[in-house]
């Protein structure tokens, strides 16, 4: 089980949350290039480390989370809350 | 150090003289400085790929490199259902040639992949499953795939051990049935295409991970290994959930996430599952092995992972759905748990092609049916490795599909990889 320190909320099971996927992408402008969103919407790095995801506190205060988890232990170190839902 | 055929005379000779004559079932050779194709990945799919190459391509200077043993990832791990009820252009010949294949594979490789076409029940629950079987069920049957909708009665004459009471939370309103389908045994087809592979002289390298790619300007010419580097003309990646890894060691992203899925063993018990069970209500499928344990899985966990190792959520979620589709197995008890990494593609649809870097090839995206495409993955991506085009059956399974907006997607799930 995965415990997930929402910054609002406080320690809680990953089964509150939905899984956002990779935070690091940025959305392009609304007039760029196809090859700017081909890369934003299917291209991904996924690290086999450490990876900034959004998860969000669906069944709690709902709030988009940022959250910085290693893939291959699992281990959080660093739950920050989006001030603007997946947009950041 | 010729291998000999198995036979029952075979069986019977070494019986009489206490078992003591097999042979090793495959060589532990020291990695040449050169080959022809280098397939990187110890599973189903590079052993297959090896052994296509050396059978229908004549290509004999091929190795195999695994980091760790043959099988010990998810042609291990998996619960080995093989079936061909695929409806979308690009997976439906693919996967019906593979199921071909798995009828054949037992003579061809001469070694027992305990092929068991026990029959797979698609259960439906909703009138709208119920036209999406019937859907299905036709583009199956008009591609000349054996497809049959059966009715609850039908399906109750069949397995009449699930719940059919007014209290079922998700009542059986029906199936789609693929008699051709069932299950084969995991293990011996990892073993049996690494001897057939072997035999055609294959050099199975285990304990060597690849590190790197050797290059020479854009071009991959070899890779760095933890027992050096090894040269070859071509390198085909078949690494299943660690695609996106290596092929970032050669400049490439890719459509992909890792994710795990689980799988669970029940204690043995005696013959009662006799088919295999998929549930879509609640994404659920079950069949028992030849050794009694019922074997089940359902969802991911549904975050990106590398770690072979499951969570709680998903433990207690499968055994409900397995408790509500068949009460009488509540009190079994769960033996074993485990997980394999699988690549997650946009389209929940694998990848069998080349690759923008000349000299790399890539086959991958397996998601949750690598295991019953292993025979046919391993014909196609031989062939476009060896004549450098994709054969008839990967003509669509391509690495740009998505930059040219020609999707694969069976579930209509959009580019979320944990949800195909
Ligand atoms: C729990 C579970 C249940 C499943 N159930 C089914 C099912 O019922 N039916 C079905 O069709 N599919 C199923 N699948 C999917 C299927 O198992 C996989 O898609 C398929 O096995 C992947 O191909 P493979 O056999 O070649 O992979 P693997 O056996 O994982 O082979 C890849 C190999 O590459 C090696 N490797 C990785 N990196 C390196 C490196 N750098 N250097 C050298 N070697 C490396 C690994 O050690 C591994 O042995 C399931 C998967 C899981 C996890
Ligand atoms: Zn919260």
């Amino acid at each position: 089980m995965l415990i997930i320190h929402c910054p609002l909320c406080g320690p809680r099971a990953d089964k509150e949350f939905t899984y956002g996927g990779d935070a690091n992408r940025t959305r392009p402008s609304d007039d760029a290039d196809e090859a700017a969103w081909y890369d934003y919407v299917f291209l991904r790095d996924n690290p086999k480390g450490w990876h900034i995801e959004f998860w969000q506190h669906a069944q709690g205060c709902r709030a988009w989370l940022k959250v910085e988890r290693h893939t291959v232990t699992h281990e959080i170190r660093k739950v920050t809350a989006c001030r603007n839902g997946r947009n950041g | 150090m010729g291998m000999s055929t198995y036979s029952a005379f075979s069986l019977f000779r070494e019986a009489l003289s206490g078992h003591k004559g097999w042979e090793r079932v495959w060589r532990d050779p020291e990695p040449k400085p050169e080959y022809d194709v280098i397939v990187v990945g110890g599973g189903g799919h590079g052993l297959a790929t090896a052994y296509y190459l050396a059978k229908n391509h004549g290509i004999h200077n091929v190795a195999v490199l695994e980091k760790g043993w043959l099988g010990g990832g998810n042609t291990g791990r998996n619960t080995t259902i093989i079936r061909s009820n695929y409806m979308i252009d690009g997976n439906t010949h693919f996967y019906e040639w593979s199921l071909k294949l798995w009828e054949g594979l037992s003579q061809d490789l001469n070694f027992n992949a305990m092929v068991s076409q026990r029959g797979q029940l698609n259960l439906v629950s909703t009138p709208a499953q119920w036209d999406a079987a019937a859907r299905r069920g036709n583009v199956m049957r008009a591609c000349g795939i054996d497809a049959e909708l059966l009715s609850r009665e039908e399906v109750r004459t069949i397995v009449p051990y699930l719940d059919y009471s007014g209290n079922a939370r998700f009542p059986v309103l029906g199936a789609l049935w693929q008699a051709r389908a069932g299950t084969a045994r995991h293990d011996a087809v990892a073993w049996g295409f690494a001897r057939a592979a072997d035999k055609r002289g294959v050099d199975i390298i285990q304990n060597c991970e690849v590190l790197g790619f050797a290059r020479d300007g854009d071009a991959v010419t070899g890779v760095a290994t933890t027992r050096g580097v090894i040269k070859a003309k071509k390198v085909g990646l078949a690494v299943a959930g660690h695609t996106g890894h290596l092929a970032e060691k050669a400049g490439l992203r890719l459509p992909i996430e890792s994710h795990k899925l689980q799988a669970f063993v029940s204690e043995g018990i005696k013959p009662f599952i006799d088919h295999v069970i998929g549930w879509g209500a609640h994404h659920f499928y079950i069949s028992q092995s030849d050794k009694g344990g019922l074997v089940y899985g359902g969802d991911l966990d549904g975050y990106n992972s590398y770690a072979q190792r499951g969570n709680l959520p998903i433990i207690e979620d499968v055994a409900q759905a397995a408790c509500a589709l068949i009460p009488s197995i509540r009190n079994l008890r769960m033996v074993r748990h485990w997980a394999g990494i699988m690549d997650m593609t946009m389209d929940g649809s694998p990848i069998i092609d080349k690759t923008p870097v000349p000299g790399l090839y890539l086959n991958g995206g397996w998601c949750y049916g690598g295991f019953k495409a292993t025979p046919a993955s391993g014909w196609c991506f031989a062939h476009t490795i060896a004549r450098d085009e994709p054969h008839a059956f990967n003509a669509k399974l391509r690495f740009d599909r998505f930059r040219r907006g020609v999707h694969i997607d069976e579930k209509g799930m959009g580019p979320n990889p944990a949800l195909h």
